[in-house]
């Protein structure tokens, strides 16, 4: 404890009242302990792993099929983690992707504009269905959890209303192609440029603006926000309006890499999203989680699934590896506190007993 | 939502006597449900009167009848203030396990397979009852891991294997054909699933103590209520009801596979909070449920019957769906102004 | 059998000698004694933080005490559960009752012990017969068959006492029952509470209105500083010595507030008012002047601070800062305007516990400290850093969880990020809760210091020594309403104490309201 903070003129009053029991170990950098840590380790360990024992897995080829699969799910999962840590959740992320490739195929088969034009009048979709959802959570103060249910079903079934369960699928080949082209030998998808774009801009938007500070606090306490100013609404709306325009993305990006606009792409993947965001260290209660740890974990179950395919485990299998992840991530830090508290509350019961006792024969 | 505190009202006696009794029947949580469903049948059957025919009522029933049995399963679990989402994924278990069952023995008795697949279905529920009690983690966290889980371990089992009706015994086939006055076996069975669950929720002690913990967790446990067994409890029933609802999917629907009940959690969370159960938890009924339910799966014959494009048919779940919610939460914030005007006057 | 402390041979109803409680460093109850005999009504009384409601919860199950000896009915007993104590015929009913919003009344009275027919269904008839019969006794008409939910206070009250007859209850702790029932309820609740006594029930009875406890209560216990005073029959004892006992302690100087010139006016507040909560709220707080806000809990102190900062919605009336009028309900409005809040629950409200003291320093500067829209960790740190050497905070870095930190750290830390925003009227709701001796004194003297740099101060204390030690001016209020401002050299103990259980005719005072 030989830090620098050390005050100037120390109170002998209050000096013995300094609190050290509680202090951190020192020696490693912050960002390299708690959970963060925790995920990166294990992913740097499965990754060293599969290359030894999986064959092929140590390729070029593998950084492009395993990156260009993860694409959806990191670009969601990054304001998903936002809408997380602020204590909500958004469960209508695929159902708005779906609805953004049904517009986009209708729009690119009937109205003979533009492609770029078609693309960027997918992203108000987004727009729009973000701030249907935020506005029924904020203004009306519906709990997300059953508004966005709601949504689930409406958007998806709006994506059908769109386009039925027709599919158009003559989309600019350049553009199909570029989807999917990796940069130069690298075998990194040209698309994960956008990708860094968009975690660079939530990690900043969390991590260093005056609004992701407020998040936190938003998360762990909408009292303690709205205490130091924060609009707590306000913030929560625009964080609904992020992911409804992060899922359009998405849903443009399916829809190009698989050249087919249809009702029913990108169904489901918003519990995969959700399940890699808790899987990153980001609290289902809100109030905590970080980019860094997200991003890991998405990388996590995508490097697992993609060593498990290649080391021939069925694909049907890879799912339980998820759900497994999913369940132990949330459990563990749950059971560890609970054997904790129980050594704890025996040791307080022995106590009391043993002073009742001594108390009942000194009476 | 109703949860939370309970709030002072006008106080003096007589604010609140004996009420009126056709007044309280209709301000029961079913009642708009139920409207809504008389409504849909009418106005489809004035449409399109073959709607009302014995055949079609028919198919109206038995389409209704697995998403019923859902519904009261997971009702219980909602009350409870947890959900399961992990129900699709079981009933794809346990259907499969149904085919497999007939394939490798196929004079089994029907009733032990019945038996067999309840249990398959309590025991899978188990593990979520146990995951949640034990963890204190929120239930849709961990039944989202089971059922990615569950379905796991049914992609590995089944494979790209299917098994189809013409692989089971004729009579077990039968049963969601056969009728019994003109209605189907299955759908008085569901029936029957109803009218006991609606008993145990509303007339035994176990039952009225999942609304006490769903209503207020933690007083609950002050009042000495075992909030962890019956939480348990509930998810066992749901999962056993769900067991139910797959045994009854493999007899009805021609292939069972992999991918069966893919998607069916959110239906059936739609089916019960569309019939009036709080998502968080302390009210609602399983009847409320079942109508949900019906009514669910009412609206896509509907939409057949009077040749509305049947792509509205989820578009229209979901405005369900969110006007149920609204509903709920515009009258509660009625009550509230109501209450703190009525307050402000009294001091 | 050990012996009662009246020397009474019959055994008491309930009996807790010597009872204490810590709470880490905190020491909640020093020596929690009562004695409650069968068949009578008795009170407890003490101010604030005197350890009623820690004794309260060992009664009720729901803390187990450290040591000291408990008895019902003669027998030693040691409860783990809110559940045991029910068991042992204790019954408590808290000011705010918890019932289950959802459930009917009847059920909320049997729920878990539901009268059952022969086939161990519940027997609702019978369950609702029961209910109607114990309303009956108590003799208020409530429906057993309406939902719990949009029930008064007083119902649900009832609804508590009618559970505990139904469950046989020997001893009923009434936790300050009365606070937010109005006059018709009380005279209703006393009703019920005599025809218990003479049943034989004995009733714990706690309360900061004199004249109910003495209309009603055959024997009353003074507490103090978490330590039992004295039992006293109520009819050979006055109100002032009572009074004199709650707070018989010397006002020492370990609240110095040092002399500082008053400025202007920085505050206004008139006519202010929340329908329900308070209303026809007038005051100003000068610059450099330290005003308190005393009251019981309860009295809707906490409520006018945060409707001045704009956390809450207000009906009427108006608050305007250095002259220029406020923009109400919204605390960044407040914030911007010059005003900091140290709210009450420094856990839930001041500060974000799993976030590092830096970035809590700094929560209310987020918007001054970015640079294009960008936090500057390194500017961060170093704000941070200068206000914690200036409130000398004691942390290993920066960067540690501000939940690491002691409870009088934590403290500092929510004062450093209002002063962080140099604000011109700092509101503190209870400085000092929750915080060891030592730093105490130290929170004390920051407050002062802060006057003395001309910041106006606006405290709400429930300790008597407290407020009265740092205060210019005391305003007081009582259910919702001011009913006195003393300055500094009359305010006494006595005088405040008297003017917040509402016993006015004792007080000289003018009456701001």
């Amino acid at each position: 404890m030989s830090e620098p903070v050390k005050t100037g003129q120390p109170l002998s009053a209050t000096q013995t009242l300094i609190d050290t029991s509680a202090a951190p170990k020192r020696g490693l950098p912050r960002w390299l302990r708690g959970n963060d840590a925790i995920i990166f380790a294990v992913l740097i360990v499965v990754i060293l792993v599969a290359s030894i024992s999986v064959k092929n897995f140590a390729s070029t080829l593998t950084v492009g099929f395993l990156l260009i699969q993860i694409v959806p799910i990191i670009l969601i999962a990054m304001p998903m983690a936002l809408v997380i840590i602020s204590g909500e959740i958004d469960l209508s992320v695929a159902s708005t992707a779906g609805l953004t490739s049904a517009v986009m195929g209708v729009l690119w088969r009937d109205s003979g504009m533009d492609i770029w034009v078609v693309m960027a009048l997918c992203l108000l979709v987004g727009v729009a269905a973000g701030a249907f959802n935020g506005f029924l959570i904020t203004t009306l103060g519906l709990p997300s959890l059953a508004v966005t249910i709601g949504t689930l079903a409406l958007y998806r079934g709006l994506a059908l209303v769109v386009i039925g369960d027709g599919k158009v699928s003559n989309f600019p080949a350049e553009l199909t192609a570029l989807s999917t082209a990796k940069i130069g030998t690298t075998g990194i998808p040209v698309v994960m440029i956008l990708v860094l774009v968009v975690i660079a801009f939530f990690a900043v938007l969390l991590h260093f603006t005056p609004f992701g500070r407020g998040l936190y606090a938003l998360g762990f306490s909408k009292e303690a926000a709205t205490f130091v100013g924060i609009r707590v609404g306000h913030a929560k709306f625009w964080l609904f309006v992020a992911t409804g325009v992060v899922s359009s993305l998405v849903g443009v990006f399916w829809t190009l890499r698989f050249a087919s606009a249809g009702p029913d792409n990108a169904t489901g993947i918003e519990l995969s999203v959700i399940a890699a965001v808790l899987l990153g260290g980001v609290s289902i209660f809100g109030g905590k989680g970080s980019i860094p740890g997200v991003v890991a974990g998405v990388l996590l179950i995508g490097t697992l699934t993609y060593a498990l395919r290649l080391a021939k485990v069925p694909e049907t299998t890879l799912v339980i590896v998820t759900g497994a992840l999913l369940v132990i991530s949330v459990v563990a830090p749950s059971l560890t506190g609970w054997i904790r508290e129980r050594i704890r509350l025996t040791r307080v019961r022995r106590e009391v007993q043993r002073l009742s006792t001594s108390g009942q024969t000194s009476a | 939502m109703t949860t939370t505190t309970v709030q002072s009202e006008k106080p003096g006696p007589a604010a609140h006597d004996k009420r009126n009794p056709v007044a309280a029947f209709f301000r029961q949580r079913e009642i708009p449900v139920a409207a809504a469903l008389v409504a849909l049948v009418l106005i489809t059957f004035a449409i399109n009167p073959l709607f009302l025919s014995p055949q079609s009522v028919k198919d109206l029933l038995l389409n209704a009848t697995i998403m019923i049995i859902l519904a009261v399963g997971q009702a219980l679990v909602i009350i409870t203030r947890n959900v399961d989402l992990s129900i699709g994924s079981i009933v794809g278990l346990v259907a499969f396990g149904t085919g497999s069952l007939f394939n490798i023995a196929p004079g089994m008795p029907i009733p032990l397979v019945f038996l067999i697949g309840i249990v398959f279905g309590g025991l899978l529920g188990a593990v979520n009852g146990l995951l949640v009690t034990l963890a204190k983690v929120p239930a849709l966290v961990i039944t989202l891991g089971t059922m990615y889980i569950y379905r796991g371990i049914l992609s590995t089992w089944a494979g790209s294997k299917q098994y189809f009706s013409g692989d089971n015994p004729k009579e077990f086939g039968n049963l969601s054909v056969d009728t019994f006055f003109g209605f189907p076996i299955i759908t008085i069975m569901a029936v029957v699933v109803v009218v006991i669950v609606a008993i145990v929720l509303g007339l035994r002690r176990g039952g009225r103590d999942l609304y006490a913990i769903g209503s207020d967790p933690d007083a609950a446990k002050l009042f000495g209520i075992p909030t962890g067994r019956r939480v348990m409890a509930a998810f066992i029933a749901c999962g056993a009801l769900t067991g139910l609802a797959g045994i009854l999917y493999a007899s009805r629907y021609n292939s069972v596979g992999a991918l069966t009940g893919s998607g069916l959690e959110l239906d059936v969370v739609a089916a019960v909070v569309v019939g009036g159960v709080a998502i968080f938890g302390g009210s609602g009924t399983v009847v409320g449920a079942a109508i949900g339910a019906v009514l669910l799966s009412t609206i896509t014959s509907s939409l057949t019957a009077t040749r509305v494009d049947k792509f509205w048919q989820q578009a229209i779940v979901g405005v369900l769906i969110l006007a149920a919610i609204v509903i709920d939460r515009v009258v509660s914030i009625r009550n509230t102004r109501k209450l703190r005007v009525s307050e402000a006057r009294d001091v | 059998m050990a012996t009662d402390p009246n020397g009474i041979a019959e055994p008491s109803a309930l009996s807790l000698t010597g009872a204490s409680k810590t709470f880490g460093p905190v020491i909640a109850l020093a020596d929690g004694t009562i004695d409650i005999r069968p068949g009578e009504i008795h009170a407890l009384v003490g101010e604030n933080g005197a350890g009623k409601s820690t004794l309260v919860k060992i009664l009720a199950g729901v803390h187990q005490p450290d040591g000291g000896e408990f008895l019902v009915a003669g027998e030693p007993v040691s409860f783990r559960t809110p559940a045991d104590s029910k068991a042992a015929g204790i019954s408590v009913i808290y000011q705010e009752p918890t019932l289950f919003p959802d459930l009917t009344v009847a059920e909320n009275i049997f729920i878990g012990r539901q009268p059952r027919n022969r086939a161990g269904l519940i027997n609702r008839a019978e369950m609702r017969r029961q209910a109607r019969a114990l309303f009956e006794r108590l003799g208020v008409p409530i429906d057993p068959d309406r939902v719990a939910e949009g029930l008064s206070i007083a119902d649900q009250q009832i609804i508590e006492i009618a559970k505990a007859i139904s469950l046989d209850a020997k001893v009923l702790v009434m936790d300050e029952p009365t606070a937010a029932l109005s006059g018709v309820e009380v005279d209703r609740l006393f009703g019920v509470a005599r025809s218990l006594r003479e049943r034989g029930a004995g009733i714990l009875f706690i309360s900061h209105r004199f004249e109910e406890v003495f209309a009603l209560c055959d024997r009353i216990t003074v507490m103090r500083d978490g330590r039992y005073i004295s039992t006293h029959v109520t009819a050979e004892v006055t109100v002032d010595a009572i009074v004199r006992e709650m707070v018989g302690r010397s006002i020492d100087a370990l609240f110095p507030k040092s002399e500082a010139p008053i400025g202007d006016t920085v505050l206004r507040v008139e006519g202010l008012g929340r329908a329900g909560v308070f209303r026809g709220i007038d005051f100003e707080v000068k610059a450099g002047e330290i005003v308190a806000l005393s009251g019981l809990v309860g009295a809707g102190r906490t409520e006018v601070a945060r409707a001045v900062f704009g956390i809450d919605k207000y009906d009427e009336g108006a608050v305007t800062l250095g002259g220029k009028a406020l923009k109400p309900h919204s605390p960044q409005a407040a914030i911007d305007a010059g005003i900091g809040f140290v709210p009450e629950d420094r856990r839930k409200q001041g500060l974000v516990m799993d976030l590092s003291v830096a970035k809590n320093a700094t929560l209310t500067l987020r918007k001054q400290l970015a640079r294009f829209g960008l936090i500057n960790g390194r500017t961060e740190r170093r704000v941070a850093e200068d206000w914690s050497k200036r409130l000398q905070v004691k942390t290993g870095s920066q960067d540690y969880a501000v939940s690491t930190l002691s409870g009088g750290n934590q403290q500092k830390v929510v004062i450093a990020k209002w002063l962080a925003t140099e604000p011109k009227l700092l509101i503190v709701d209870e400085p000092t809760r929750g915080i060891d001796v030592g730093t105490k004194s130290e929170v004390h003297r920051l407050i002062s210091d802060l006057a003395g740099r001309g910041i106006a101060i606006l405290m709400i204390s429930s300790e008597l020594p407290e407020v009265l030690g740092m205060a210019d001016r005391v305003l007081v209020m009582h259910e919702g309403r001011i009913t006195a401002e003393i300055p500094r050299e009359r305010a006494t103990a006595e005088r405040v104490m008297h003017a917040a259980t509402a016993s006015v005719n004792l007080t000289t005072e003018g009456s701001a309201a």
